[in-house]
Protein backbone atom coordinates (compact mmCIF):
# COMPACT_ATOMS: atom_id res chain seq x y z
CA UNK A 1 0.00 0.00 0.00
CA UNK A 2 1.45 3.40 -1.08
CA UNK A 3 1.08 6.72 0.89
CA UNK A 4 -2.43 8.15 0.68
CA UNK A 5 -4.04 10.87 1.72
CA UNK A 6 -7.50 10.69 3.84
CA UNK A 7 -10.46 12.72 4.65
CA UNK A 8 -12.10 12.89 7.55
CA UNK A 9 -14.98 15.06 9.19
CA UNK A 10 -14.39 14.98 12.82
CA UNK A 11 -16.68 15.32 15.58
CA UNK A 12 -15.22 17.90 18.20
CA UNK A 13 -16.32 19.50 21.11
CA UNK A 14 -13.88 20.88 24.45
CA UNK A 15 -16.59 22.02 26.76
CA UNK A 16 -13.19 24.25 28.15
CA UNK A 17 -13.26 26.32 24.85
CA UNK A 18 -16.42 25.47 22.55
CA UNK A 19 -19.91 26.77 23.24
CA UNK A 20 -21.12 23.51 21.03
CA UNK A 21 -19.82 20.49 19.48
CA UNK A 22 -18.94 20.89 15.67
CA UNK A 23 -17.58 19.19 12.63
CA UNK A 24 -14.22 19.53 12.11
CA UNK A 25 -12.88 18.87 7.88
CA UNK A 26 -9.51 17.86 8.41
CA UNK A 27 -7.25 15.05 5.98
CA UNK A 28 -4.01 13.66 6.72
CA UNK A 29 -1.07 11.68 4.60
CA UNK A 30 -1.06 7.60 6.17
CA UNK A 31 2.02 5.42 5.17
CA UNK A 32 2.12 2.76 3.76
CA UNK A 33 2.34 0.51 7.14
CA UNK A 34 -0.88 2.74 8.50
CA UNK A 35 -3.56 0.28 8.28
CA UNK A 36 -6.75 0.26 10.35
CA UNK A 37 -8.40 3.28 11.19
CA UNK A 38 -6.94 3.73 14.74
CA UNK A 39 -3.65 4.11 12.69
CA UNK A 40 -5.16 7.38 10.68
CA UNK A 41 -6.36 8.69 14.23
CA UNK A 42 -2.89 8.31 15.89
CA UNK A 43 -1.64 9.86 12.84
CA UNK A 44 -4.02 12.89 13.07
CA UNK A 45 -3.16 13.22 16.40
CA UNK A 46 0.06 13.92 15.93
CA UNK A 47 -1.06 16.57 13.33
CA UNK A 48 -3.42 18.09 15.99
CA UNK A 49 -3.04 16.94 19.66
CA UNK A 50 -5.93 18.76 21.06
CA UNK A 51 -7.93 16.06 19.09
CA UNK A 52 -9.20 13.59 22.04
CA UNK A 53 -9.78 9.80 21.52
CA UNK A 54 -9.48 6.94 23.81
CA UNK A 55 -7.18 4.18 22.86
CA UNK A 56 -4.73 1.42 24.43
CA UNK A 57 -4.20 -2.59 23.33
CA UNK A 58 -4.59 -1.36 19.40
CA UNK A 59 -6.04 -4.74 19.24
CA UNK A 60 -9.81 -5.09 19.43
CA UNK A 61 -8.92 -6.46 22.85
CA UNK A 62 -9.57 -3.53 25.60
CA UNK A 63 -12.95 -1.71 23.84
CA UNK A 64 -11.06 1.71 24.25
CA UNK A 65 -11.54 2.92 20.76
CA UNK A 66 -15.33 2.54 20.10
CA UNK A 67 -16.86 4.82 18.24
CA UNK A 68 -19.32 6.15 15.87
CA UNK A 69 -17.56 5.38 12.28
CA UNK A 70 -19.42 6.86 8.85
CA UNK A 71 -23.01 5.97 11.18
CA UNK A 72 -22.14 2.20 12.42
CA UNK A 73 -19.86 1.99 16.03
CA UNK A 74 -17.16 0.19 15.97
CA UNK A 75 -13.84 0.00 17.10
CA UNK A 76 -11.33 2.10 14.81
CA UNK A 77 -8.17 -0.47 15.84
CA UNK A 78 -9.79 -3.19 14.39
CA UNK A 79 -11.55 -1.39 11.18
CA UNK A 80 -9.68 -0.64 7.88
CA UNK A 81 -9.34 2.41 7.01
CA UNK A 82 -9.62 1.56 3.46
CA UNK A 83 -12.36 -0.35 3.43
CA UNK A 84 -14.26 3.00 4.80
CA UNK A 85 -16.00 5.65 2.28
CA UNK A 86 -14.50 9.64 2.64
CA UNK A 87 -14.53 11.68 4.45
CA UNK A 88 -14.72 9.20 7.02
CA UNK A 89 -16.75 10.78 9.55
CA UNK A 90 -16.13 10.08 13.03
CA UNK A 91 -18.61 10.77 16.23
CA UNK A 92 -18.82 10.01 19.66
CA UNK A 93 -20.80 6.51 20.67
CA UNK A 94 -24.33 7.63 20.31
CA UNK A 95 -26.69 8.58 23.30
CA UNK A 96 -23.89 8.70 25.83
CA UNK A 97 -22.73 12.27 27.39
CA UNK A 98 -19.86 13.55 25.61
CA UNK A 99 -16.36 14.32 28.09
CA UNK A 100 -14.79 15.67 24.86
CA UNK A 101 -13.82 15.01 21.51
CA UNK A 102 -14.94 11.23 20.56
CA UNK A 103 -14.80 10.43 24.23
CA UNK A 104 -18.19 9.85 26.28
CA UNK A 105 -18.91 9.28 30.15
CA UNK A 106 -19.64 5.56 30.41
CA UNK A 107 -20.41 5.69 33.64
CA UNK A 108 -24.54 4.66 33.01
CA UNK A 109 -23.15 1.93 30.78
CA UNK A 110 -21.12 0.48 33.73
CA UNK A 111 -24.07 1.16 36.26
CA UNK A 112 -26.29 -1.31 34.09
CA UNK A 113 -22.98 -3.60 33.72
CA UNK A 114 -22.66 -3.66 37.43
CA UNK A 115 -26.54 -3.93 38.65
CA UNK A 116 -26.60 -7.70 36.95
CA UNK A 117 -23.99 -8.85 39.30
CA UNK A 118 -21.48 -9.86 36.84
CA UNK A 119 -19.62 -12.20 39.09
CA UNK A 120 -19.66 -15.76 39.98
CA UNK A 121 -22.29 -15.83 42.93
CA UNK A 122 -21.49 -19.63 44.75
CA UNK A 123 -21.57 -20.00 48.61
CA UNK A 124 -20.09 -23.40 48.73
CA UNK A 125 -16.46 -23.38 50.08
CA UNK A 126 -14.17 -22.96 47.78
CA UNK A 127 -12.74 -26.24 46.47
CA UNK A 128 -9.23 -26.72 46.85
CA UNK A 129 -8.56 -26.60 42.94
CA UNK A 130 -11.28 -24.19 40.34
CA UNK A 131 -14.60 -25.40 40.22
CA UNK A 132 -14.33 -27.73 37.83
CA UNK A 133 -17.78 -27.93 34.44
CA UNK A 134 -17.67 -30.53 32.04
CA UNK A 135 -17.23 -29.93 28.53
CA UNK A 136 -20.76 -29.43 27.47
CA UNK A 137 -21.67 -26.78 30.03
CA UNK A 138 -18.32 -25.07 29.35
CA UNK A 139 -19.93 -24.53 25.70
CA UNK A 140 -22.66 -22.91 26.74
CA UNK A 141 -20.20 -20.04 28.10
CA UNK A 142 -18.88 -19.41 24.49
CA UNK A 143 -20.46 -16.19 22.62
CA UNK A 144 -20.64 -14.95 26.11
CA UNK A 145 -17.73 -14.24 28.27
CA UNK A 146 -15.87 -12.96 25.27
CA UNK A 147 -17.81 -9.61 25.23
CA UNK A 148 -14.72 -6.58 25.80
CA UNK A 149 -17.18 -4.14 27.24
CA UNK A 150 -16.67 -1.63 24.32
CA UNK A 151 -20.54 -0.29 24.11
CA UNK A 152 -20.74 -0.50 20.86
CA UNK A 153 -24.11 -2.49 21.32
CA UNK A 154 -25.89 -0.60 24.13
CA UNK A 155 -24.89 2.57 22.83
CA UNK A 156 -26.66 1.06 19.20
CA UNK A 157 -29.43 0.39 20.89
CA UNK A 158 -32.58 2.82 20.85
CA UNK A 159 -33.92 0.83 23.97
CA UNK A 160 -30.59 2.26 25.71
CA UNK A 161 -30.72 5.89 24.14
CA UNK A 162 -34.41 6.40 25.96
CA UNK A 163 -34.08 4.36 28.99
CA UNK A 164 -30.07 4.35 29.80
CA UNK A 165 -31.10 4.71 33.54
CA UNK A 166 -33.49 1.64 33.23
CA UNK A 167 -33.02 -0.53 30.61
CA UNK A 168 -29.99 -2.84 31.60
CA UNK A 169 -28.89 -2.75 27.66
CA UNK A 170 -27.52 -5.77 25.62
CA UNK A 171 -24.04 -5.22 26.92
CA UNK A 172 -25.34 -6.07 30.65
CA UNK A 173 -27.87 -8.62 29.51
CA UNK A 174 -25.19 -10.70 27.67
CA UNK A 175 -23.33 -10.75 30.53
CA UNK A 176 -26.46 -11.32 32.75
CA UNK A 177 -27.09 -14.38 30.29
CA UNK A 178 -23.41 -15.30 31.10
CA UNK A 179 -24.11 -15.86 34.90
CA UNK A 180 -27.36 -17.47 34.27
CA UNK A 181 -25.69 -20.08 31.60
CA UNK A 182 -23.42 -20.70 34.17
CA UNK A 183 -23.99 -24.38 36.01
CA UNK A 184 -21.03 -23.16 38.60
CA UNK A 185 -23.46 -20.08 39.98
CA UNK A 186 -26.24 -20.46 42.56
CA UNK A 187 -27.83 -17.07 41.86
CA UNK A 188 -30.07 -17.72 39.18
CA UNK A 189 -33.82 -17.40 41.04
CA UNK A 190 -32.75 -14.01 42.19
CA UNK A 191 -30.99 -12.94 38.70
CA UNK A 192 -34.15 -13.66 36.87
CA UNK A 193 -35.77 -11.83 39.80
CA UNK A 194 -33.24 -9.12 39.31
CA UNK A 195 -34.31 -8.81 34.99
CA UNK A 196 -38.01 -9.24 35.61
CA UNK A 197 -39.16 -5.64 35.25
CA UNK A 198 -40.63 -4.03 32.03
CA UNK A 199 -37.66 -2.27 31.61
CA UNK A 200 -34.62 -3.92 32.88
CA UNK A 201 -35.35 -6.64 30.53
CA UNK A 202 -38.29 -6.25 28.42
CA UNK A 203 -37.30 -2.80 26.65
CA UNK A 204 -35.60 -4.93 24.15
CA UNK A 205 -37.79 -5.26 21.12
CA UNK A 206 -34.98 -7.26 19.07
CA UNK A 207 -34.02 -5.21 16.91
CA UNK A 208 -31.13 -6.53 16.64
CA UNK A 209 -29.11 -3.14 16.01
CA UNK A 210 -26.64 -5.02 18.86
CA UNK A 211 -25.91 -7.72 16.71
CA UNK A 212 -25.09 -5.76 13.81
CA UNK A 213 -22.70 -3.72 15.69
CA UNK A 214 -20.42 -6.14 17.92
CA UNK A 215 -16.95 -6.36 17.38
CA UNK A 216 -16.39 -9.51 18.38
CA UNK A 217 -19.34 -11.06 16.51
CA UNK A 218 -21.37 -11.89 19.81
CA UNK A 219 -24.93 -12.07 19.58
CA UNK A 220 -26.78 -10.19 22.56
CA UNK A 221 -30.47 -10.42 21.04
CA UNK A 222 -29.72 -13.98 21.27
CA UNK A 223 -28.80 -13.90 24.93
CA UNK A 224 -31.64 -12.03 25.92
CA UNK A 225 -34.16 -13.97 24.51
CA UNK A 226 -32.94 -17.32 26.07
CA UNK A 227 -33.28 -14.49 29.49
CA UNK A 228 -36.73 -14.57 28.52
CA UNK A 229 -36.80 -18.35 27.92
CA UNK A 230 -35.23 -19.27 31.62
CA UNK A 231 -38.10 -16.70 32.72
CA UNK A 232 -41.21 -18.69 30.93
CA UNK A 233 -39.68 -22.07 31.76
CA UNK A 234 -39.76 -21.08 35.46
CA UNK A 235 -43.08 -19.21 35.28
CA UNK A 236 -45.47 -21.75 33.75
CA UNK B 1 -33.77 19.69 45.65
CA UNK B 2 -32.13 15.94 45.61
CA UNK B 3 -33.19 14.31 41.93
CA UNK B 4 -35.29 10.97 42.75
CA UNK B 5 -33.33 7.68 42.48
CA UNK B 6 -33.98 5.34 39.72
CA UNK B 7 -35.73 2.54 41.10
CA UNK B 8 -35.80 -0.30 38.92
CA UNK B 9 -37.35 -4.20 39.41
CA UNK B 10 -40.93 -3.93 39.17
CA UNK B 11 -41.65 -8.01 39.15
CA UNK B 12 -43.94 -8.20 36.08
CA UNK B 13 -43.68 -7.13 32.22
CA UNK B 14 -43.12 -11.44 31.76
CA UNK B 15 -46.63 -12.56 31.42
CA UNK B 16 -47.02 -9.43 29.03
CA UNK B 17 -44.42 -10.51 26.71
CA UNK B 18 -45.93 -13.83 26.24
CA UNK B 19 -49.29 -12.22 25.89
CA UNK B 20 -48.43 -10.07 23.10
CA UNK B 21 -46.51 -12.81 21.34
CA UNK B 22 -49.99 -15.13 22.04
CA UNK B 23 -52.16 -12.39 20.99
CA UNK B 24 -50.50 -11.85 17.45
CA UNK B 25 -50.24 -15.14 16.47
CA UNK B 26 -54.14 -15.70 17.23
CA UNK B 27 -54.59 -12.44 14.94
CA UNK B 28 -52.67 -14.29 12.55
CA UNK B 29 -54.83 -16.90 12.54
CA UNK B 30 -57.61 -15.61 13.11
CA UNK B 31 -56.96 -13.26 10.02
CA UNK B 32 -56.40 -16.48 7.93
CA UNK B 33 -59.72 -17.95 9.17
CA UNK B 34 -61.63 -14.62 8.46
CA UNK B 35 -60.32 -14.34 4.74
CA UNK B 36 -61.33 -18.04 4.28
CA UNK B 37 -64.81 -17.75 5.50
CA UNK B 38 -64.97 -13.87 3.66
CA UNK B 39 -63.59 -15.54 0.27
CA UNK B 40 -66.25 -18.80 0.32
CA UNK B 41 -69.41 -16.21 0.57
CA UNK B 42 -71.41 -16.50 -2.85
CA UNK B 43 -71.71 -12.48 -2.83
CA UNK B 44 -70.69 -9.91 -0.68
CA UNK B 45 -73.73 -8.66 0.64
CA UNK B 46 -75.53 -7.47 4.19
CA UNK B 47 -77.46 -10.61 4.50
CA UNK B 48 -74.07 -12.79 3.71
CA UNK B 49 -72.13 -10.85 6.50
CA UNK B 50 -74.88 -10.94 9.20
CA UNK B 51 -75.41 -14.97 8.02
CA UNK B 52 -72.06 -15.02 8.63
CA UNK B 53 -71.46 -13.58 11.94
CA UNK B 54 -74.60 -14.92 13.40
CA UNK B 55 -72.71 -18.41 14.05
CA UNK B 56 -72.44 -18.25 17.95
CA UNK B 57 -68.80 -19.64 17.10
CA UNK B 58 -68.08 -16.90 14.80
CA UNK B 59 -68.52 -14.22 17.49
CA UNK B 60 -66.81 -16.10 19.82
CA UNK B 61 -63.86 -16.30 17.29
CA UNK B 62 -64.41 -12.40 16.54
CA UNK B 63 -64.80 -11.51 19.90
CA UNK B 64 -61.50 -12.74 21.08
CA UNK B 65 -59.96 -11.54 17.75
CA UNK B 66 -60.97 -8.37 18.98
CA UNK B 67 -59.77 -8.27 22.21
CA UNK B 68 -56.66 -9.81 21.55
CA UNK B 69 -55.85 -6.93 18.92
CA UNK B 70 -56.95 -4.27 22.27
CA UNK B 71 -54.82 -6.27 24.59
CA UNK B 72 -51.97 -6.21 21.93
CA UNK B 73 -52.45 -2.37 21.23
CA UNK B 74 -52.39 -2.19 25.11
CA UNK B 75 -48.78 -3.70 25.18
CA UNK B 76 -47.59 -1.99 22.07
CA UNK B 77 -49.16 1.87 23.36
CA UNK B 78 -47.56 1.56 26.79
CA UNK B 79 -44.53 0.36 25.53
CA UNK B 80 -44.65 3.66 23.45
CA UNK B 81 -45.27 5.84 26.76
CA UNK B 82 -42.46 3.76 28.54
CA UNK B 83 -39.96 4.54 25.67
CA UNK B 84 -40.59 8.33 25.09
CA UNK B 85 -42.50 9.89 28.31
CA UNK B 86 -40.19 11.03 30.95
CA UNK B 87 -42.46 12.44 33.41
CA UNK B 88 -44.31 10.32 35.68
CA UNK B 89 -47.29 12.13 35.97
CA UNK B 90 -48.07 12.56 31.99
CA UNK B 91 -46.66 8.95 31.67
CA UNK B 92 -49.36 7.63 34.47
CA UNK B 93 -52.16 9.50 33.07
CA UNK B 94 -51.77 8.25 29.01
CA UNK B 95 -51.59 4.63 30.74
CA UNK B 96 -55.07 5.19 31.80
CA UNK B 97 -56.26 6.72 29.00
CA UNK B 98 -54.93 4.16 26.92
CA UNK B 99 -56.86 1.68 28.68
CA UNK B 100 -59.91 3.54 28.96
CA UNK B 101 -60.28 4.16 25.49
CA UNK B 102 -59.67 0.00 25.21
CA UNK B 103 -61.42 -1.34 27.54
CA UNK B 104 -64.73 0.87 26.05
CA UNK B 105 -63.53 0.04 22.29
CA UNK B 106 -64.01 -4.10 23.53
CA UNK B 107 -67.13 -3.12 25.32
CA UNK B 108 -68.47 -1.48 21.79
CA UNK B 109 -66.96 -3.99 19.53
CA UNK B 110 -68.81 -6.41 21.73
CA UNK B 111 -72.34 -4.60 21.55
CA UNK B 112 -70.84 -4.27 17.12
CA UNK B 113 -70.83 -7.80 17.18
CA UNK B 114 -73.76 -9.16 18.90
CA UNK B 115 -76.54 -7.04 17.61
CA UNK B 116 -74.95 -8.59 14.01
Amino acid sequence: MSKRTVHFKIYRYDPDKDEKPYMQDISVELEPSDKKLLDALVRLRAKDDSMSFRRSCREGVCGSDAMNINGKNGLACLTDVDSLQQPITLRPLPGLPVIRDLIVDMTQFFKQYHSIKPYLVNNDPPPERERLQSPEDREELNGLYECILCACCSTSCPSFWWNPDKFVGPAGLLAAYRFLADTRDQDTGARLDNLEDPYRLFRCHSIMNCVDVCPKGLNPTRAIGKIKDMMVRRAI
Amino acid sequence: MVKQRTVVGAHYGLKDWIAQRATAVYMAAYTIIFALCAFSLRELNYQEWSGLFSHGLFKFLSFLFFLSVFYHAWIGIRDLWMDYIKPNGVRLALHLVTIFVLVGYAGWAAQILWRL
